[in-house]
This record gives structure tokens, C-alpha cells and sequence, in this order.
């Protein structure tokens, strides 16, 4: 497990690198995917099924990209992009192509159909955990406002 | 007397209207170059026109294009568009993008200066210096060999292999432009070296190693924000980046294919 989340630090933050994220950001991204990988991992491992492991995992980081993004004043998707690609099937869709163009069509739909599903997850968690944040920050500046008229 | 005065009036709006909308749209053109969210880059542009009094502002962004529309009581209705041809992820020009637009809806910048400062991260290049780039691309090669629960003897070779592959990509790209031409070539070149890897012994399974380097060539990023820009409603947007998507995720299977059909 330690290997896993030391490995997921360095592999965030080396595609913050390949993104080209600010300077400072850098650890806070390898941060982020960090902790999405560990909820990942961790629910794979009790053999929950992927896709909603990773609705779960992207709804998460999603939210902390959130919070990280409002303390340091820069876009979310900053943090978000580092940390779901781990999560990301690209090993999935790699693995799809490779059979279509060996001429293995079922397994390779199959496979296609999964990762499809993995991605929409992933954007599921995203979006529901932006639709949530947006909520609280209408709630809140609701209730300032009721109690400046009061 | 009246008249004139009110000419002027109109001279100056005139010239604040054709600054309003080259401000806004360079600083859309920006950030849709460097990979920012659609909603993101409409967003920015109608802020910076309200900024400086525009009061109807549109734009409508797809992948490829961007369009822009002013319309008000004392501006000229205008449109204009600005076609984005070279598109790579760079999420720092984002953020200082992002940042000034805020600065602006502050009020902190005037429009020339604002325009000024556009130009100038427009042309900057603050990107990692290329050896930095291949190196992290071969870590997070290496790194991703053990999140998919390879062994530990074939993380030398993720490694190498992901570094040769980022270091191909970056250099074809520069020659030919097209992009699926070098993620096939770059795809074909790691799955050769996996397997040479594995025939030399150095490294155990050859799939295990080929799925971690060719990671950072995997469009994944960009499979996620098609479907997020379909789900916000976006729809063009995501059918583009979705087509792009597979593109690539193609290019790279092709590759690696025509790589074990030669082993």
C-alpha cells in the first residue's frame, strides 16, 4: 500500500509536470491524486466493482480540488486534471484498441464498453461534486445576505 | 453643439467597443489553446466585457473555433471569430489568464494595458524545459508499471521506455504536426522497446510495462472532459474532443499492434 501511494505522488506530479502546472502547484497536485488513488485502491481492494470506485474516488478529489482551488485563487481544473489520471482508463482503452486491431471484436467491445463506463463515472463524480460545492456556496451567500437585511 | 458632442461620444464607444471584444477574445483564444474547460473560457471572455461596460456579451466556443458577440445600448452590435488551430495542455497560462481576468473585473487593469499584458502571455513560454518534461514522463511511466500491479523488475524498464516515447512524441510532433502520425510512430517505438526489454530479460511482462509507458501519450484527460462537456450541454464541444479522444486512443492501439505483430 505504501508503494501504491508513493508511486501515485510521483506519477501526479510528473503529469503536472507534462501539463505544465505552476511551479508551486506541483506538490499539491501529486497530493491530490494521491488521496484519490488511495479511495480507489483501497475500494478495489475490498473488491468493489471500478466504476463506482472511481465515481466515488473523481467525486472526491473533485471536492478537494475544489477547496484547494478557492484557498490559492486558481482554476480547479489545475488540480482535478492531476488527480484523475490515475484514475483514468487509459490502460482500458489502450487494451481495447490492441484487441480491435488484432480482429478480437467482442473482447474488444466489451473492454470498450468498461472503459466508456469508467469515464463516464469519473466525469459523474466530477460534475455532482461541482453541482454540490455550487449548492453550498449559494446556501452560504443566501444566508449572508437574509442576515445583512435583517 | 449637442450633436457633436454626442459624435465624439459615439467615436469613443466605437473604439472601446472594437478593444472590448479583441481583449475578450484574446484571452479566450489563450485559453482554449492551452486546454481550459469550454464553460471556463466563456465564462472569462463575458467577464472581462462586463468589466469594462459591456452589458450584452456571448461567446460560443467549440474546440476549434471561437465566436463572439457584443451587443448594447451605446456599442455597435458586432461579432467576431477567431479560429484555434494548435491546441496542447498548459495549465499555468491558464491560471495567469484566469488570474488577470479577475484582476480585471476588479478594475485593477486599464484596456491597453490589459491588452498588453495578453499579448505578452500569449507569447511567453513558460513551459518545463524538455529534459525535465521527458524525465517526468518516464517516472510517471514508471510509477504507473506499479499502480497496475506489475512487478517491480519491470519498473527500470517503464521507465526507459516511457522517457523514449515522450522524447519521440515531442521531437516527431515538431517535425510533422500531425498528431496521430506521432502517437502511432511513438506507440510503435515503446512497444518495440517493452519487448526488446523482455527478450533481453531485463524486464518480465512486456503488457504491464507497454500499459505504463505509453500513459502519458493516453488521452484520458480528454475521454473525461468530452463527457463532462456533454453532460453540461455542451454538446459540440464534447463530440469534438470525443472524436479526438479516439482518434488517439486508436493511433496508440495501432501502433502497439503493428509493434507485436513484428515480436
Amino acid at each position: 500500500m505504501i508503494a501504491q501511494l508513493i508511486t501515485s505522488f510521483l506519477a501526479t506530479s510528473g503529469f503536472g509536470i507534462l501539463f505544465n502546472v505552476p511551479k508551486n502547484a506541483i506538490i499539491k497536485c501529486g497530493l491530490v491524486g494521491m488521496i484519490g488513488w488511495f479511495i480507489y485502491f483501497s475500494m478495489v481492494e475490498k473488491r468493489i466493482d471500478a466504476v463506482p470506485a472511481s465515481f466515488v474516488s473523481a467525486f472526491f478529489i473533485s471536492a478537494l480540488s475544489h477547496v484547494f482551488a478557492k484557498k490559492y485563487k486558481t482554476p480547479v481544473i489545475i488540480f482535478i486534471v492531476g488527480g484523475i489520471i490515475p484514475l483514468v482508463p487509459g490502460g482500458l482503452a489502450y487494451d481495447a484498441m490492441r484487441n480491435f486491431v488484432s480482429n478480437e471484436y467482442s473482447i474488444a467491445i466489451e473492454l470498450a464498453a468498461k472503459a466508456s463506463l469508467i469515464a463516464g463515472a469519473i466525469a459523474m463524480g466530477i460534475v455532482f461534486s461541482e453541482v454540490f460545492n455550487n449548492t453550498i456556496k449559494q446556501g452560504v451567500s443566501v444566508r449572508k445576505s437574509k442576515k445583512m437585511n435583517e | 453643439m449637442i450633436r457633436k458632442k454626442w459624435g465624439t461620444r459615439m467615436e469613443k464607444n466605437r473604439q472601446n467597443f472594437i478593444d472590448v471584444s479583441e481583449i475578450c477574445l484574446l484571452a479566450g483564444e489563450i485559453m482554449l489553446a492551452s486546454g481550459a474547460e469550454t464553460y471556463r473560457v466563456e465564462d472569462t471572455m463575458v467577464r472581462i466585457a462586463h468589466a469594462y461596460g459591456v452589458e450584452n456579451a456571448e461567446s460560443y466556443v467549440t474546440p476549434t473555433a471561437i465566436i463572439f458577440a457584443v451587443n448594447g445600448e451605446l456599442y455597435p452590435a458586432g461579432t467576431k471569430m477567431k479560429r484555434i488551430e494548435r491546441r496542447t495542455t498548459d495549465l499555468n497560462k491558464i491560471a495567469t489568464v484566469n488570474s488577470l481576468s479577475r484582476e480585471i473585473s476588479e478594475g485593477k487593469w486599464t484596456m491597453e494595458s490589459a491588452y498588453e499584458r495578453l499579448k505578452q502571455i500569449k507569447k511567453e513560454n513558460i513551459s518545463f524545459s524538455v529534459p525535465i518534461q521527458i524525465l517526468a514522463a518516464g517516472i510517471a511511466s514508471g510509477c504507473f508499471v506499479i499502480m497496475f500491479l506489475g512487478k517491480w523488475i519491470d519498473v527500470l524498464p517503464g521507465i526507459v521506455a516511457g522517457s523514449i516515447g515522450y522524447f519521440c512524441f515531442l521531437t516527431i510532433h515538431q517535425i510533422v504536426k500531425v498528431r496521430f502520425f506521432s502517437e502511432l510512430v511513438s506507440s510503435l517505438i515503446i512497444g518495440f522497446t517493452a519487448n526488446i526489454f523482455v527478450y533481453a530479460g531485463i524486464g518480465d511482462q512486456a503488457d504491464k510495462i507497454i500499459i505504463g509507458s505509453v500513459m502519458p501519450l493516453v488521452p484520458g484527460l480528454l475521454i473525461t472532459n468530452a463527457i463532462r462537456d456533454l453532460m453540461v450541454g455542451h454538446l459540440i464541444s464534447g463530440l469534438a474532443k470525443g472524436a479526438e479522444a479516439l482518434l488517439t486512443a486508436f493511433a496508440i492501439g495501432a501502433g502497439i499492434a503493428v509493434a507485436y505483430a513484428i515480436f
